[in-house]
C-alpha cells in the first residue's frame, strides 16, 4: 500500500508487519503491492516456498474464507487472485529451479465438455498451485476423451473437473462413468466444482470430493494426496 | 386440466414480468385468469437466493391456490429449483435451463448453442438493464480488466429478442462492442413462455 493516504513504505516493515500487509493487499487486489512485497521477501533471503506460503496462499485463504461467508463477491476474488497471480509469477522460476520443490502431487483439471467457463476452474487451479502441485490445465469444453489423454499422459495424483452450467454438470458423471468403465476410477480420484454443484450432486454422479471454493478445493486435494497438514 | 374456477398463480422472476403481462394482454385475457408474483431481476446473478425466495412466497400463498406455475427455468440452481417443487406438487415450472432456451424453444436454443458455444444471450429485459445487471453486476464498473476475464471465451452475442424495437436492437448491438463480441439479432418472441400462459386461457382467445 505504498501509494495510500498512510503511506505505508512496505520495505521499511519488519518481516512479519510486511506480510500482515501482503495480506491486507492481496486482500485489496493490489498487484503491484503484492509484488513488491513478494520481491521484498525474497530480497532478504526468504524461501520461495514459504513467501508462496505465508504470504501469498495464507492470504488467498481469509480471502476464500470471506467470500464463503459472503462478505466477498466474485469481482474483489477477482481482483485478489490477480494480485496473487502477480507474486507467484516472481516465484514460479524460482520453485521449478528449487531443489527442495517437492511437488505435492500431479492434478489434471478441465472444464467439461459444452462448457466455456473457466473463471473458477482457473481460481482452483492457482490455489493448487499454490499448495505445491503440479497443475495440469486442460482448459475448457473437454470431452471424456481430453481427461483420458491426460490422465494417460501424466498420470495425476487426482482429476479435477469444473462446469459453471446446469446443463454442462451432468457431462461430470458421463466422465466418472467411463473411468469407471476402464477401472481408473479406483485408482484416481476425482474432485468436481462449480457454482451449480452440491455434496449431493457429486454423490449421485460418484465423485470422490466435492470442493465448493478453490481454498477449500486445494486443502482437500492436499487431504487426498495425505499432504495436508 | 386447467378450469375456469381454478386459481393461479405465477411466481416468476421479475425479467419475465413484462412479458407475462404482454403476452396475457396479446391473448385479452381477463385479470382473474392469474395473479403474479416477482422475485428481484437481480437474483440471475444469485441463484443461490432463488429456491429460498421462491419458497417463501409458495409458503405464505400457496393454500390460497389450486396451481402455481414457476415463470423460471433451472436458472443456474443445479437441479435445486426441480428439487423444491418436488415437495409441492401444486407447482410446474417453465422447460428448459433459462429464459433463453425457453423463448427461444430448446430445440433452436440447442441449435444456437451448436452453432457457437461462446454464444452470449441477452433478451429485452437483460438489453434494457443491461447496466445494471451485466456491467455493474458483474463488477465490470469497478473493474474493467473483468471484463476481458468473463469473456475471453465468447465470440458473439445474441440478442434474443420478444418485442424489438430499433431503440433495443441499437442498445444490444452496443452491448456486443462494448464487450468486444460479434452481433447477431434473432427475433424469436416469446417462444415457449406465450404456450405456457396460453393453457390458462379459455380456449376461444389461446393463441397469441
Amino acid at each position: 500500500m505504498s501509494d495510500s493516504e498512510d503511506d505505508i513504505i512496505l520495505k521499511d516493515l519488519n518481516d512479519a508487519d510486511l506480510v500482515a500487509q501482503m495480506h491486507d493487499d492481496l486482500y485489496d487486489g493490489m498487484a503491484d503491492e503484492v509484488k513488491e512485497g513478494t520481491q521484498i521477501l525474497l530480497g532478504r533471503g526468504w524461501d520461495a516456498n514459504n513467501v508462496l506460503a505465508e504470504a501469498l496462499v495464507e492470504g488467498m485463504r481469509i480471502v476464500g474464507i470471506d467470500f464463503r461467508d459472503g462478505i466477498l463477491f466474485v469481482p474483489e476474488v477477482l481482483q485478489c487472485a490477480g494480485a496473487m497471480k502477480g507474486g507467484m509469477e516472481l516465484l514460479r522460476p524460482i520453485l521449478a529451479e528449487s531443489e527442495n520443490a517437492a511437488s505435492t502431487g500431479k492434478y489434471v483439471i478441465g472444464t467439461v465438455k459444452g462448457d466455456i467457463h473457466d473463471i473458477g476452474k482457473n481460481l482452483v487451479g492457482m490455489m493448487l498451485e499454490g499448495a505445491g502441485f503440479e497443475v495440469i490445465d486442460l482448459g475448457i469444453n473437454n470431452p471424456v476423451e481430453n481427461y483420458l489423454e491426460a490422465i494417460d499422459k501424466h498420470q495425476p495424483s487426482i482429476l479435477g473437473m469444473s462446469a459453471l452450467l446446469t446443463t454442462t454438470m451432468p457431462y461430470m458423471g458421463v466422465v466418472i462413468e467411463e473411468l469407471d468403465k476402464r477401472g481408473i476410477l479406483k485408482e484416481l480420484p476425482v474432485m468436481v466444482g462449480g457454482a451449480p454443484l452440491n455434496q449431493e450432486f457429486a454423490d449421485a454422479i460418484n465423485a470422490h470430493t466435492y470442493g465448493r471454493d478453490a481454498a477449500m478445493s486445494a486443502e482437500l486435494a492436499k487431504t487426498i494426496v495425505g499432504k495436508n497438514r | 386440466m386447467h378450469s375456469s374456477t381454478q386459481k393461479t398463480l405465477i411466481i416468476a422472476c421479475g425479467a419475465l414480468a413484462k412479458e407475462i403481462l404482454a403476452v396475457k394482454e396479446a391473448m385479452a385475457l381477463t385479470d382473474g385468469v392469474f395473479d403474479l408474483k416477482c422475485l428481484p431481476a437481480g437474483y440471475h446473478n444469485y441463484p443461490n437466493k432463488i429456491v429460498p425466495g421462491l419458497e417463501k412466497i409458495i409458503n405464505e400463498n400457496g393454500d390460497n391456490y389450486d396451481r402455481i406455475l414457476i415463470g423460471y427455468g433451472d436458472c443456474g440452481t443445479g437441479g435445486g429449483l426441480d428439487r423444491m417443487m418436488e415437495k409441492y406438487p401444486k407447482t410446474e415450472r417453465l422447460p428448459g435451463a433459462h429464459c433463453y432456451a425457453f423463448y427461444a424453444g430448446l430445440p433452436e436454443f440447442d441449435a444456437m448453442m451448436e452453432e457457437e458455444l461462446g454464444s452470449f444471450f441477452l433478451t429485452d429485459y437483460l438489453v434494457r438493464h443491461f447496466e445494471t445487471l451485466i456491467v455493474k453486476g458483474f463488477g465490470i464498473d469497478r473493474y474493467p480488466n473483468l471484463k476481458a476475464i468473463y469473456f475471453e471465451h465468447y465470440k458473439r452475442l445474441v440478442y434474443i429478442s420478444q418485442a424489438p424495437s430499433d431503440e433495443l436492437i441499437a442498445e444490444a448491438r452496443k452491448a456486443a462492442d462494448f464487450l468486444g463480441l460479434a452481433f447477431e439479432h434473432r427475433p424469436v418472441g416469446y417462444g415457449e413462455l406465450a404456450s405456457y400462459i396460453a393453457q390458462l386461457a379459455p380456449k376461444e382467445t389461446a393463441d397469441v
